[in-house]
């Protein structure tokens, strides 16, 4: 049996084969101290998830019939870390051809079996914002997901209803890839300099804003003139204009002031007014400029030096953000980070002195509202989705240790019954019923049949390769 | 002056008994830390105590130790001291921009190259270094990467204005040990012979080519050095004399290997070569094989922590487990960060690796004496003991706790000011002068 389909078996288990819904949604954590982030820290304390929601905050709790209940005694609570910034779960990245590709979205390539969704899950990740790269100035729509390890329909880790989201990107990566293309031989095109991204992006506003105008003059017409001929339809023009109504969120790969600086005048000369700068690790030096604009923040606690537009960069970049009230969140961007972003949450203390409640909220409200998605996530506040995250230490601590993940009121992540070997087959000739002693410590039992049909189910699947996708482009 | 001192000089930090104005140059001189928390690592904390430190050395630790008349006094009262940390696996110093090649010295031409040494290349004035002591590590191997043989690292400590100023006084010649591909599938779309394996088997066969040739050339020139006369004079081959030191067992050789399967390959290829002192690094896998190392009796400098398991279908916290398993199983284990600019995670690294199960103690030992003792340089470093290098700083807190600030830093008895790029941008931006704010203005799209 191959890896791949050991690892669609691995989802199942995770969430006993069932499908989110069918999953029982209700949970009461009793005893908790509960960071709450945006209400301060609730001493022994109980949360009630009911069907996914955080129906109830208090003491001593009257527990619904056949609720599951988990003693959180000693142990913290705090919302479902939110990822700003992650290339998880994605069968591909960039869509490198052309300096605008605004028309190409991370929807088509989401891969719900992605074993980064469990990891990130294991480090109280709950929601990620699956991105684009950095290759093309307009590089691609992005796509908010849950946690929902174990779903196997891409439709059902979608953060439903969470608003559109672009990326763009500034600086070395695009002017690499398109202006010095072929090692500046007759491939490249523009931007080889950020003199060209400027004028890219301008291009691509003015053309989007033409073209919306366009439409809006054959809407007009055509309510009284039956033979108004509509202009032509172009999915990329379509995606600036949704930018220019304000549908798409802009998240803006960057890291040197003066092209944040820039791409703050080109948006505001086309009256966009919400941007999010990605990495920024320049963004601390015009601080004042983009909390004017209300331009958010979404950084790195610590990488810099990888490449020369990150040189001049501080791991104070944070604090001064925040100190300067620009809205900032902390991101991974990678794989191994994103397993372990309160830690790099924590950073913050060391490098600004960040009160704990700030630190915390650079990890779940705040990406919540650069995300648009603050009203379902980011706080754990009564009507709020039951996205939970159980340490047990406090999570700025470096002693802490994640022990429990619930998304939507459903556990995904429990340390105790993690296993050792994730393989349903680790030995792959040998009979499936053999396995039984490998899930019985898991949550959620199986018998022999089930694992069977799943098998036999996923045998006949097309070979996906799971692995080596979790690239990412700084 | 920086923040930090700002605070330091405000809150009656320094109290020089000849009154004294801090400046921000490295200076040697007598110091006394008193009154502190003294983490000494070699034999246990002293509650309350004081450190001596006269010139490059510690002269005085305790609870009663008399403080010479010249000596500046930093008063310790609820701060800690710890001795530098010691980071056994980096390219600090040796790279500075990553993407910029030029930038870029840890990689000479050739796979038999290990003659080639850090040291020579290392920058003192990279930025990353100071940027990096301010976390309290004041040691780290360099390593030359790239090819079968790199290069020889070099122990440095993080302050010098030359190389010789830096140099921990251990060297270690690195071996980067073949990896056999895993799998009986070779890459997707890929026909006729697996070209991986291939080059395995002739990477193989180069190593054990390099060290016969190596053997035979060290009793050549033996023989030549014992009794000259009548003989030619060898051929000199660099690549060959910087393995005789390896040979000997005067320079250890640092056997880099990640995979289970590797790694018993590895064990087994030094002990048939009977190579004398070896040390292995990275053994990300090594969990898997921790008897089987624990019985070799090598020491592992193990790392990064902060990593993803090698497997897909590895417990998610196995990169963080992995030293503590080792250090259980009985290997002596010393930690690496694997980093270039960000080796001021090393504490960070420790933590995970004492949260995950190799506890507190054993971490910090990890950081300090472990691989000062596993490159014979625990005479000069490791701990805070009368005799050695005044390697040590002062802190706030636990120093593998982010919220912990350093407060002080000495390395070669040099108490080096808490100042680094990072530091310097963050007072220069933190209340900028917002005075200059320009309004974005919303042009005509024409325009």
């Amino acid at each position: 049996m191959n890896k791949t389909i050991r690892f669609f078996l691995i989802a199942l288990l995770a969430v006993g084969f069932l499908t989110p819904d069918a999953i029982a949604q209700d949970v009461l954590i009793r005893n908790a101290t509960v960071l709450t982030v945006t209400n301060g820290t609730l001493e022994d304390t109980d949360v009630l998830i009911t069907d996914g929601i955080i129906a109830e905050i208090g003491t001593d709790l009257r527990a619904p019939r056949g609720i599951s209940e988990f003693d959180a005694s000693g142990k913290f609570v705090m919302p479902g870390i939110i990822d700003a910034h992650a290339h998880i779960a994605l069968s591909s990245v960039n869509e490198s051809t052309s300096p605008v590709t605004a028309e190409v979205s991370m929807e088509d390539v989401t891969n719900p079996y992605s074993l980064g969704i469990y990891r990130a899950s294991a480090g109280g990740v709950t929601v990620s914002h699956i991105m684009h790269g950095s290759a093309n100035i307009i590089g691609g729509q992005n796509e908010t997901i849950k946690h929902r390890w174990g779903a196997t329909n891409p439709d059902d880790i979608r953060l439903e209803g969470a608003p559109r989201t672009i990326k763009f990107a500034l600086g070395e990566n695009p002017t690499r890839v398109h202006g010095r293309r072929a090692s500046g031989g007759s491939g490249a095109i523009v931007p080889a300099t950020r003199m060209g991204v400027e004028q890219v992006l301008h291009s691509a506003f003015e053309n989007g804003k033409r073209y919306m105008e366009a439409w809006n003059a054959y809407n007009a017409e055509a309510a009284t003139n039956p033979r108004a001929i509509p202009p032509v339809w172009n999915e990329r023009l379509e995606v600036m204009a949704d930018i220019l109504r304000g549908e798409i969120l802009v998240h803006c790969h960057s890291y040197r002031a003066d092209e944040i600086v820039m791409l703050t005048r080109v948006l505001g000369d086309y009256g966009v007014d919400r941007i999010t700068f990605q990495h920024a690790n320049e963004a601390f030096k015009v601080a004042p400029e983009l909390a004017e604009f209300g331009a958010h923040a979404s950084v790195f606690a610590d990488w810099w030096s990888y490449k020369f537009e990150v040189y001049y960069s501080t791991s104070y970049n944070a604090a001064i953000l925040m100190r300067n009230g620009v809205l900032t969140s902390i991101n991974s961007d990678s794989a191994e980070l994103n397993r372990h972003l309160y830690h790099e949450a924590a950073k913050s203390q060391r490098y600004g002195d960040l009160t704990d409640d700030e630190a915390l909220s650079m990890i779940t409200i705040n990406p919540a509202i650069q995300l648009g998605i603050q009203d379902r996530v980011g706080s754990i506040e009564i009507g709020k989705d039951g996205d939970i995250a159980v340490f047990d230490s406090h999570p700025l601590s470096i002693y802490t240790i994640p022990v429990l993940t619930f998304v939507d009121g459903v556990k995904i992540f429990d340390r105790e019954n993690d296993m050792d070997d994730m393989r349903v087959d680790i030995n792959p000739t040998a009979e499936v019923g053999e396995y039984e002693g490998q899930i019985t410590g898991h949550d959620h039992m199986h018998s022999n049949e089930e694992v069977a049909d799943a098998m036999s189910f996923f045998e006949s699947v097309a070979k996906i390769d799971f692995d080596g996708h979790d690239q990412h482009n700084h | 002056m920086n923040l930090f001192m700002t605070l330091l000089l405000a809150l009656g930090f320094f109290l020089p008994q000849q009154a004294q104005q801090q400046d921000d140059i490295a200076r040697q001189g007598t110091y006394a830390i008193t009154n502190a928390r003294i983490e000494t690592v070699a034999n246990g904390t002293i509650e309350r105590g004081t450190v001596v430190i006269e010139g490059d050395r510690i002269i005085a630790v305790g609870e009663n130790v008399i403080i010479p008349e010249s000596a500046r006094v930093i008063d310790g009262s609820g701060l800690h001291v710890y001795p530098g940390m010691i980071d056994s696996g980096t390219s600090l110093g040796l790279t500075e921009v990553g993407s910029v090649a030029e930038t870029n010295d840890t990689n000479e031409i050739g796979d038999i190259t290990p003659h080639m040494n850090a040291l020579t290349a290392v920058n003192p004035n990279s930025v990353a270094i100071p940027v990096t002591r301010v976390s309290g590590v004041t040691t780290v191997i360099a390593e030359p990467s790239g090819g079968l043989l790199p290069g020889t690292a070099a122990m440095i400590n993080l302050f010098g204005y030359t190389a010789e100023q830096m140099t921990a006084g251990a060297n270690s010649v690195i071996v980067q040990f073949p990896q056999e591909p895993s799998g009986d599938r070779p890459w997707w779309g890929q026909t006729g012979p697996d070209r991986r394996k291939e080059r395995y088997r002739n990477n193989m066969a180069k190593l054990n080519e390099v060290f016969d040739r190596a053997v035979l050339y060290d009793r050549i020139v033996t023989a030549y050095e014992a009794d000259p006369s009548g003989k030619e004079r060898p051929v000199y081959a660099p690549e060959m004399d910087a393995l005789r030191p390896v040979l000997s067992g005067d320079i250890s050789l640092m056997v880099k290997v990640n995979a289970a399967d590797d790694i018993l390959k590895a064990l087994t290829w030094v002990q048939d070569r009977e190579l004398p002192n070896v040390v292995f690094s990275g053994v990300n896998e090594g969990w898997r094989v921790a008897d089987q190392l624990a019985e070799a009796g090598f020491p592992a400098l193990v790392g990064p922590v902060l990593a993803t398991p090698t497997r897909s279908s590895d417990r998610y916290d196995r990169a963080y487990a992995n030293a503590g398993l080792l250090s259980e199983a009985g290997v002596t284990v010393a930690l690496r960060s694997g980093e270039s600019k960000n080796v001021r995670n090393l504490p960070f690294n420790a933590g995970f690796a004492a949260t995950y199960g190799m506890g507190k103690e054993a971490a910090l030992r990890a950081v300090t004496l472990g691989p000062a003792e596993i490159f014979g340089i625990d005479s000069d470093y490791g701990s805070i003991e009368v005799g050695k290098k005044a390697n040590l700083f002062v802190s706030n807190g636990d120093p593998f706790e982010t919220s912990t600030d350093i407060l002080a830093l000495f390395i070669d008895g040099f108490n080096v000011p808490i100042e680094s790029r990072h530091l310097d941008l963050y007072e220069e931006f933190l209340n900028r002068d917002a005075g200059r704010l320009q309004p974005i203005e919303i042009l005509p799209a024409d325009n």
